[in-house]
């Protein structure tokens, strides 16, 4: 097959590529001056991931023929693989590495954040799970779009998942970037275009099969790394908590105080407006919800969610463990910290030199390594499922209505990949040097307030509309996008006003509100004749969504 | 899907019992996770002594930890509860419906 063999060289580009890199790198002397001295068992350990995974794609990409084997892997994933992908999707480098420094820095707040990421699972279990996979194909336009006119329809969620996409690639891309230049020491550039070609790679050639396995891999490993570093560093307490905790109160500057909630919880509508858009961007965030379908029937994605909640939970556990452990093993040796007493690298480095305090140089280049692995993961699933929204979505259902055959479909959809993946490494260069710290906030909000109302009131409420599915999405978004221009992270540390004109960093609770009220009142108030039959057509989706009667891939029953 | 297929599925006795059960079990657990979540954030933004309270007198872990690790707990057995009993009651059900309108 010509994409195999294609894929063969490139494969054996990629790892030359890479080995002939470091050196190349080493020579660049700009950048700033984190840059760290090139790390070679990383280097080596990493090099061992990407060959694996492209041999993984190599092995799904014969896999890979139809559109339902490149959006879905053809349904064949098991619920436990699949509670793995998602905890992989969810268990990114920045909730490794930022949740660790929050710790690090300041204790239980770190706490904090992590239950705000995990609580929107329970949710998704109770109210959605079964519904998605008995009501979806590919997207969750499949199923806003049920018993709604099509092209309205797919085009608000194309774009609700575009936007959250863009947003959370660049925020990835430019992470990625600055922290394979912290860990490998290679130059900015070429880590941005190497994370770049390898997620073109996976997608384009091995679809949601390899992207899936993939994700698999990174989440065994990652779950692997944490545990061994959180085990040494209860081995150095005897397995007590309260020694550990009475050590980290002694070393760390703020002392008693890290027991206890801080200075990161602001005031009440800032907090309670962050965990709304935690808990229901994940319920909107179109890679996730894509792993819906990839599962044969609702019993299967029921167990997804329990597994990722399971792995998900253990792991924000471990990461606090790692946390505490970085106070004490990190904070009080010179070797990892700068003049000032700061860590080496800057504060997302806690976990990183943890993993050198407990392991050595090996677990060092194994846990870089992972965090790499992490991001080309969650960028090879975000890639995809932008693919997927402009292949299926766009092409498909609105520009030729239905009538495109599954190999035109396919041809679109890997171009899509191609040109996302080009788009992704410029804007990943493009915003190298910008402040990108409210971008994944910004992704999760638009997440909460355009895809989430309107897919959640699609499969609850008989009387939503097309049109009060598409205004209350378009408002959802461009008030989560709006507020967040006119908020403190754009407002005042982008664009330089003295006074932000909207007074909180999140938008969710305003957006979130705007766009149901919104769905609501439209949709009330619609009148088109086309009304009455979309009302009717709820009957159906109502015995689809419970009984999975009709459901994509049922007649395997 | 055809119409009176809708009818049949929507008249047989066990789909009643299923969607009941199912939705009065299902909101209970999101009302309790939702209650649990934002009760602990509320304590958080109003009350953030209450959790810097030691746990046994002169103890150095306070009340807060094991309070923030029960909430992770919790999420994860709830959602445990819930594919327990969708796995066997609601499956089952679930098939009787459809053996009945094939």
């Amino acid at each position: 097959m010509k994409p195999n063999r294609l894929l063969a060289g490139a494969l054996g580009l990629a790892v030359a590529g890479l080995a002939a890199l470091p050196a190349f790198a080493a020579g660049a002397l700009e950048g700033t001056a984190e840059k760290q001295a090139v790390n070679i068992t990383a280097i080596v350990m990493f090099v061992l991931f990407v060959t694996g995974t492209l041999g993984i794609t190599y092995w799904a990409a014969k896999r890979t023929r139809s559109t339902r084997d490149f959006y879905a892997a053809g349904g064949a994933i098991t619920g436990f693989q699949n509670g793995l992908a998602i905890a992989g999707d969810y268990m990114s480098a920045a909730s490794f590495l930022g949740i660790s420094a929050l710790v690090y820095g300041s204790g239980f707040d770190g706490l904090i954040y992590s239950i705000g990421f995990l609580v929107g699972w329970p949710i998704i279990m109770f109210l959605m799970a079964e519904r998605l996979r008995n009501l979806g194909r590919y997207t969750f336009a499949d199923i806003v779009s049920f018993r709604l006119r099509q092209t309205p329809v797919r085009v608000m969620a194309a774009s609700g998942t575009l936007v959250v996409v863009a947003f959370y690639l660049i925020a990835q891309m430019v992470g990625a970037g600055q922290l394979i230049k912290l860990l490998f020491g290679l130059d900015y550039l070429y880590a941005v275009m190497i994370v770049g070609v390898l997620m073109i790679l996976y997608v384009m050639f091995g679809g949601m099969l390899a992207t899936t396995w993939v994700q698999i891999v990174k989440a065994v490993l990652l779950l692997g790394g944490a545990s061994f570093i959180a085990v040494m560093v209860m081995a150095a307490f005897d397995f007590d908590f309260s020694a550990l905790f009475a050590k980290g109160v002694e070393v760390h500057p703020k002392h008693q105080a890290i027991m206890a909630p801080g200075t990161l919880v602001k005031d009440p509508v800032s907090t309670i407006s962050l965990g709304l858009a935690l808990m229901f961007g994940t319920a909107g965030l179109p890679h996730i919800l894509m792993r819906f379908f990839t599962v044969a029937d609702a019993k299967e994605a029921r167990k997804s969610v329990f597994w990722a909640t399971s792995f998900i939970g253990y792991f924000y556990i471990l990461t606090f463990i790692i946390g505490f452990g970085a106070i004490v093993l990190v904070s009080t040796n010179p070797q990892y910290l700068d003049v000032k007493g700061g860590l080496l690298g800057g504060s997302n480095m806690a976990a990183i030199h943890l993993a050198h305090a407990v392991g050595g140089d090996a677990m060092l280049g194994f846990i870089s390594a992972v965090a790499f692995a992490t991001i080309l993961a969650v960028v090879a699933g975000l890639t995809l499922a932008g693919a997927t929204a402009v292949s299926h979505d766009l092409y498909a259902s609105v520009f030729r209505r239905g009538r495109a055959s599954d190999a035109q479909e396919m041809r679109v959809s890997k171009y899509a990949t191609l040109v996302l993946g080009v788009v992704a490494i410029v804007l990943g260069i493009a915003f190298e040097k910008q402040n990108i710290a409210f971008m994944v906030g910004l992704a999760f909000a638009v997440a909460a307030s355009a895809n989430f109302p309107v897919l959640i009131l699609s499969m609850y409420w008989r009387n939503l509309t097309t049109l009060g599915a598409v205004v209350g999405g378009f408002i959802g978004l461009t008030t989560a996008v709006g507020l967040t221009v006119l908020g403190p992270a754009i407002w005042v540390k982008i664009l330089g006003y003295a006074q932000p004109i909207f007074p909180y960093d999140a938008p969710a609770l305003f957006s979130m509100i705007a766009a149901f009220a919104a769905c609501w009142v439209v949709s009330l108030l619609d009148r088109s004749t086309a009304v009455r039959d979309e009302i009717r057509r709820f009957d159906a989706l109502y015995i689809r969504a419970q009984t999975g009667i009709g459901a994509e891939g049922a007649a395997a029953h | 899907m055809p119409e009176d297929l809708v009818e049949r599925v929507r008249r047989q006795p066990q789909f009643r019992e299923l969607t009941r059960k199912r939705s009065v079990f299902a909101w209970t657990l999101a009302v309790a996770m939702l209650v649990i979540y934002y009760g602990f954030i509320t304590v958080i933004a109003f009350w953030p002594t209450l959790l810097a309270a030691p746990l046994v007198d002169g103890g150095i872990v306070t009340l807060g930890f094991p309070l923030g690790i029960g909430v992770i707990v919790t999420a994860i057995v709830l959602t445990g509860a819930y594919v327990w009993r969708a796995n066997t009651e609601f499956d089952r059900l679930n098939e009787r419906i459809w053996e009945a309108v094939q």
